[in-house]
């Protein structure tokens, strides 16, 4: 029955090519709307880090004004100190831990005629590598060691060293940074985490740094934070570089890695404890306030996604709903118009149920054929969103559709078209039979 | 009029027209909706930022030598910059209006750590800022070069003369009466700052503060590896200078890089982007709207007509002239929307209330729901128009056939 109920569609859409069409397009063009606003959001609220969702934690400890909090949801700062992400650091209580920061550096490669260039970099130490699963094309990141003794060692983007070393095996060579001579451990593999987690204080969505530092190298070289600084207590006038470290200023992210349950226990006790003793010497002035989030629970918090886009996506399931009201009435036209033809299909004994699959199928068909133009729909709107944004370099990563988002499509076509149907086949199914032959 | 038997007749076949009216009344709510926000991201786009945008442009110096004497290049570039043919001034400083990034500070009225009682941009700047940026002076002075100080990153100096806006003023002294020159705040807990000039507008680097009329300039030329340079030109005449600079600092020290290149109509653009995409989406999104609505109600108009055309063709014969067959369908559409407009306008509030609660957005002003009102009632004419010819142009001969 179900093919000779799919020749009967097909007939039937057929018969009313026009008042199809319509509807076709019309679940087309709001599954399209639809789509394109829900595949930015999908790309936009990602989690990269999914599989370690439960083992990674950025800090927070809370070391703001007495009598101002700090502005986000919880009163816990976003960022720590100096004071406190060496001070976390070097008690190593975490299976691994980092801190990091954003800094920009000059390359000066070789040649005569070579220009130096500007690239953005992370400050960061050796287990940022392994916490994040950062893939490798050659080498590896450094040792832990290389943390300690301030070895002068980099880890390059697969992009850098394309434009530097003409993409071969750099691992061992040497390049000159702001006037210091560098030696290459490792090059990464394409590695475009989005949104980019492990720093979203600073553009969660743009390209991640292309050379990796040691943390130390960069605070004994003074190395300028290109990220955000933000400071509540005056720093003592005169007292430089110096004063500026030992203040309590926040500027660092810092994100351990606890491999259980007990084991984020047991770090929350020890920042607690740790908050604890610094209270004895004068800092940490606001009560007890620390935090540790999973990146999951880090990107909500720092509200990666942009209210636009949730007010876009409203809109638009709206705009689906004005799509499919169109399709109901569409299809509840057509059922009228084919009245006669149901009356005397139910007079020659086809059951309620029967007329109802039929209609279902037919619906159905048109839900299958709006979703795939919808999906071509999509395509055009992504394109348009990229066109819009065509001076913010980092909107190709937000554009892109993935299978799941295609079935998505195809899946929300048809269950709206279905949902569509259900109202005109109910119509249908409750004709009487022979109740239109009366006119013949 | 005949409303009450056409209302009667639309009673008997519901279903149809209460789809037709509820999708015009889903319209209503979304057009309206994307007007309130389409109207408010226009209105934060028209806010002019206080500086010469149309002459002004940017570019930073990034040094890469340790040991190199900031001050003397910052002296020579700065120089070189003013001397430049077709430059009306230039000044070093952290930042600009629609930037995008910058230095804020806490404020006080008295010395001491406490709370702030407001907030406000810091521009670094030298006595030329105010003639770079173009700025309207409103009261008190411009700096004198005596009290611009040079500060190395081994000394955190204040200066105790600052230039304020208008709109900072007003947040810091409330209740002032008068001139606000002469009056003092404090930094942080024991730097006092000096109001020797107040100019009437100069926007923050972040248009999405909220505080974003609130900055001021600091006459203090900071030395570091990186300087930014803002640079305003003769009129019409920045295209054709901004590669020759660019240029000319390039070749002047090859100790350091020069990049950021962008001109302020650069900046404001990207500080935008959202917003003005966010319109050109919703007028995307109203258009495909009102032409989908559209052609629904020319198709269920179409197909009412077909399955009326005996009865049409009765009341023609009985004397019914073309314009009352017209005039029928236009008025039964004109029922239809008049409901779905209504239900459409209350829906549309209700919405708004939602989205200013979820998404603090700024609430609807009430005239455009009556802009959208005229929208939908002349769409639902036109659409309707059609049809109603056709239905008019039904020979009286039908009615004389049986079916």
């Amino acid at each position: 029955m179900f093919r000779y109920y799919l020749k009967l569609g097909t007939l039937s859409i057929r018969a009313n090519p026009i008042l199809s069409a319509l509807m076709v397009a019309a679940i087309a063009i709001g599954i399209g709307a639809c789509m394109t606003i829900m595949t930015v959001r999908h790309v936009m609220s990602g989690n990269p880090i999914e599989h370690k969702n439960d083992q990674l934690y950025h800090v927070q400890v809370d070391n703001w004004n007495p009598d101002d909090p700090y502005d986000d949801p919880d009163g816990a700062p976003v960022q720590v100190t100096y004071l406190d992400a060496k001070a976390l650091f070097d008690a190593g209580r975490a299976f691994r831990q980092t801190t990091s920061f954003k800094t920009s550096r000059v390359i000066q490669p070789e040649g005569a005629d070579a220009r130096p260039f500007q690239e953005e970099s992370r400050a960061t130490t050796a287990d940022f590598f392994t916490m994040f699963d950062v893939p490798f094309l050659y080498g590896s990141g450094w040792d832990r060691s290389a943390d300690e003794t301030l070895e002068h060692v980099i880890v390059l983007s697969r992009e850098l060293n394309e434009k530097l070393f003409g993409g071969e095996n750099s691992v061992g060579r040497t390049l000159m940074i702001n006037d210091e001579s560098f030696r290459v451990t490792g090059v990464v593999d394409t590695w475009n985490p989005v949104p980019k987690y492990y720093d979203v204080n600073n553009n969660p969505f743009e390209d991640p740094a292309q050379l990796f530092l040691p943390f130390s190298v960069a605070i004994a070289g003074n190395y300028d934070n290109s990220g955000n600084t933000s400071c509540w207590k005056p720093i003592p006038d005169g007292t430089g570089r110096e004063g500026f470290l030992a203040s309590e200023c926040i500027w660092i992210q810092m994100w351990v890695e606890l491999q259980n349950e007990s084991a984020k226990q047991d770090y929350m006790t020890f920042l607690d404890a740790y908050v604890e003793e610094q209270k004895l010497i004068g800092r940490f002035p606001r009560p007890l306030n620390n935090h540790l989030r999973n990146p999951d629970e880090w990107m909500r918090y720092n509200e990666v996604v942009d209210d636009d886009v949730d007010v876009l996506l409203g809109l638009a399931v709206l705009f689906l709903v004005v799509c499919l009201l169109n399709t109901i009435g569409l299809l509840l036209a057509k059922a009228m118009r084919s009245a006669k033809n149901t009356s005397l299909r139910r007079a020659l004994g086809a059951s309620k149920a029967e007329l109802f699959k039929q209609h279902v199928i037919e619906a159905g068909m048109i839900g299958v054929a709006g979703g795939l133009f919808g999906i071509v729909m999509t395509w055009f709107g992504l394109r348009g969103i990229e066109n819009l944004y065509a001076d913010y370099d980092f909107i190709q990563h937000l554009v892109r559709m993935d299978w799941s988002m295609v079935m998505l499509a195809v899946a929300l076509a048809v269950v709206s078209a279905l949902g569509a149907a259900l109202y005109p086949t109910w119509r249908t199914c409750n004709i009487t039979p022979a109740s239109y032959l009366r006119l013949q | 009029m005949e409303i009450g038997p056409i209302w009667r007749a639309m009673w008997q076949s519901k279903g149809g027209y209460l789809l037709i009216g509820l999708q015009i009344a889903v319209t209503m709510a979304i057009m309206v909706n994307a007007f309130a926000i389409m109207q408010e991201r226009a209105s934060k786009m028209g806010r002019p930022s206080g500086i010469d945008e149309a002459n002004t442009f940017a570019l930073a110096s990034v040094a890469f030598k340790p040991d190199l004497d900031y001050q003397s290049l910052i002296r020579e570039d700065l120089e070189m910059l003013r001397n430049t043919p077709g430059v009306i001034n230039a000044v070093v400083t952290n930042s600009f209006p629609l930037r995008q990034g910058g230095w804020s500070e806490g404020l006080h009225r008295e010395p001491g750590v406490g709370k702030s009682v407001s907030s406000s941009a810091i521009y670094f700047v030298d006595e030329h800022g105010l003639e770079t940026f173009g700025m309207n002076l409103v009261d008190g002075e411009n700096f004198t070069p005596a009290q611009v100080a040079w500060d190395s990153d081994s000394d955190d100096f204040w200066p105790a003369t600052v230039i304020i806006t208008q709109a900072l003023a007003e947040d810091l002294f409330p209740d002032h009466e008068g001139s606000y020159v002469g009056n003092t705040f404090w930094f942080n807990d024991d730097n006092p700052a000096n109001i020797v000039g107040v100019v009437e507008r100069l926007q923050a680097p972040w248009p999405t503060w909220t505080g974003v009329e609130r900055s001021m300039l600091v006459p203090l030329i900071r030395e570091s590896e990186f300087s930014r340079y803002v640079i305003r030109t003769e009129p019409g005449r920045r295209d054709e200078l901004m590669p020759q600079i660019e240029e000319m600092l390039s070749a002047s020290n090859k100790e350091r890089i020069i990049r950021s290149v962008e001109t302020a109509a650069d900046a404001r653009k990207l500080a935008y982007l959202g917003d003005s995409s966010m319109i050109s989406i919703l007028t995307f999104v109203i258009g495909l709207l009102t032409a989908i609505t559209g052609l629904g109600i020319v198709g269920l108009a179409s197909f009412s007509v077909a399955r009326r055309k005996r009865q049409i063709g009765i009341r023609r014969a009985l004397g019914a002239t073309k314009t009352a067959i017209v005039r029928y369908f236009m008025i039964e559409n004109f029922i239809v929307s008049s409901i779905g407009i209504v239900i459409g306008a209350i829906l549309a509030v209700a919405l708004n209330i939602f989205m200013v609660q979820a998404f603090a957005l700024t609430p609807l002003a009430w005239y455009v729901i009556p802009i959208a009102m005229l929208i939908l009632w002349t769409v639902g004419q036109v659409a309707v128009a059609g049809p109603a010819r056709r239905a008019s142009n039904v020979s009286p001969a039908i009615a004389t056939r049986s079916s």
